[in-house]
């Protein structure tokens, strides 16, 4: 069993969430070329140790989440609220 | 294994080779073997390190060893060496439930796997190696009009290309499997599957062993315990590699690795479009003979077969999340229990003997990765996702093929790495994501 410290919901199962794989910067897509678009898409770091992923938490808050994992021990190390963690002053208003 | 030294030993079986097969085992030296009491010789032997090769394959499962014993047999390359940092069959092709099938979606997958079909029907006498193919029908349920949709999709291109597939109703699949509830009164009620008759299970450690055998006797050094720690490239060119037994020059690399394919990639300086996840499977304690066919539900995520000593074998789909640790979870033992049971009631009593976990590198579009790569000399075979096992015979003639043209065969060329940047995906989805 996995547990993932939601920043709003406290520590839940996995099976709660759901796993949306590597986090990456999305490319604008109004200048980015289809090869950049496609790399952004399909390739992968893929480590075997620690990796920044994105989760979203279906059964609970529906927030996205960047959390720091690692995919051998399945210890986390931090999650953070995706959205607020971009654009972190909303933090306060979203409180 | 032991650590013996110094000069190759003698292999023992004789191997009086022919170019259509090996000799060794038959029924005469197994009855002589029985009455003498001696020893059988091993297999295969074992090696000093050279410092030089023609081509290097990293990994010693069914794909790097069949492709080694086809450069050998079929293209006349001398010196191959097969690198394994375990012992052979320690990855995928000891983890995964030997299930072989060809009934895919694409017709370039449908052609590639029908392909493996035909040299697996032909292994046994190929390896002189019994590995044991059962050809004993292969039924894919379908629990909702989608999948009813998609399996006459399947029939269509499998009967196009050659492929034995028909979709059939409850009445016939209750004839086939006796112990199914095929009653309209359960959750997931079952409409139809699509009959696969070619399909079946085989022996996975006897098709590594046999591979590993016939290389052998064709020239191929197997070295087991050898981990690579990197890979030499130079203006684009790959020169040597490194591991822990000392350095090799060579010019030619291929990887063969499940689970370790992005990372030996990366030592070449080449990133891979897969990610990796887990995926478990368990066997029952034995039972007499009762299942003949192999059964797979999508939607209930698992197949199930019974094995030659009678056991039954369970498989899902890889675990929700990506990951590189292969324990087995509660999760999938309670879900993979509850899901056999909607399909076969009666074996509310059976227990569980144990489970295990293999790592399946996943790639965008379900189709495996084959062939050169930016780095001259650099091959890849990997991305085999859940259906590697059954493709190492054919995918061992082609990347032999591949190796020793410098291009890949036709049957290989739409899985290129190039596909990806390309935007040419050979979408399996429907026909790889669970029905193994």
């Amino acid at each position: 069993m996995m547990l993932l410290p939601c920043p709003w919901c406290g520590p839940r199962h996995a099976g709660e969430f759901r796993f949306h794989g590597a986090a990456g910067t999305r490319p604008d897509p109004a200048t980015t070329t289809p090869e950049q678009w496609r790399r952004y898409l399909y390739v992968h770091d893929n480590p075997r140790g620690w990796q920044t992923e994105s989760w979203y938490h279906s059964a609970g808050c529906r927030r996205f989440l960047t959390v720091e994992r690692n995919t051998l021990t399945h210890e986390v190390r931090s999650a953070r609220d995706t959205q607020l963690d971009a654009a972190p002053n909303a933090a306060e208003d979203a409180r | 294994m032991s650590t013996s030294h110094g000069t190759a030993r003698t292999n023992g079986n004789g191997h009086a080779r022919t170019r259509s097969g090996l000799r060794g085992y038959s029924a005469w030296s197994l009855l002589r073997h029985g009455l003498s009491r001696s020893g059988w010789p091993r297999a295969w032997r074992e090696h000093e390190l050279r410092d030089r090769y023609d081509a290097v394959i990293i990994g010693g499962g069914v794909h790097g060893l069949a492709t080694a014993y086809y450069l050998a047999r079929d293209h006349g390359m001398r010196h191959i060496a097969v690198l394994e940092r375990a012992y052979v069959g320690s990855g995928g092709s000891g983890r995964n439930t030997a299930i072989l099938r060809s009934n895919y979606l694409t017709p370039e997958g449908v052609r590639f796997y029908d392909r493996s079909i035909q040299l697996y029907e032909h292994l046994a006498a190929d390896l002189n190696f019994n590995v044991m193919f059962s050809q004993r029908g292969h039924l894919t349920l379908a629990h909702n009009d989608a999948s009813l949709r998609t399996m006459r999709w399947r029939t269509e291109v499998n009967k196009l290309q050659g492929v034995d597939s028909e979709v059939i109703g409850p009445d016939r699949i209750g004839e086939l499997v006796p112990y199914l509830d095929t009653s309209a009164e359960t959750r997931y009620p079952i409409l139809g599957a699509l009959y696969h008759p070619p399909g079946g299970i085989v022996r996975h450690d006897a098709v590594v062993w046999g591979y590993a055998r016939g290389a052998d006797a064709h020239g191929v050094h197997i070295h087991q315990q050898t981990e690579v720690t990197g890979i030499d490239v130079e203006h684009g060119r790959v020169r040597g590699l490194r591991t822990n037994r000392g350095r090799i020059a060579t010019p030619v690399v291929l990887n063969a690795t499940a689970g370790w394919s992005s990372l030996v990639s990366h030592q070449a300086g080449v990133e891979m479009p897969v990610q990796t996840f887990p995926l478990q499977a368990a066997v029952t304690e034995p039972v007499r003979p009762f299942l003949d066919t192999v059964v797979v539900s999508g939607t209930l995520h698992v197949y199930v077969s019974q094995t030659d000593r009678g056991e039954l074998v369970f498989g899902a789909s890889v675990d929700p999340f990506a990951s590189y640790s292969i324990r087995g979870s509660l999760e999938f033992t309670e879900g993979i229990a509850g899901h056999v049971l909607e399909l076969m009631p009666a074996l509310h009593r059976m227990r569980l003997l144990r489970q295990w976990a293999g790592l399946c590198d996943m790639t965008p579009d379900y189709s495996p990765i084959m062939g050169p790569t930016p780095v001259e000399g650099f091959y890849v075979d990997v991305g085999w996702g859940t259906y590697g096992f059954k493709a190492g015979p054919v995918s061992g003639e082609a990347m032999a093929a591949c190796i020793a043209d410098g291009k890949p065969p036709e049957i290989i060329s739409a899985f290129g790495l190039d596909r990806f940047a390309d935007g040419r995906l050979v979408g399996e989805k429907g026909a790889a994501a669970v029905g193994h």
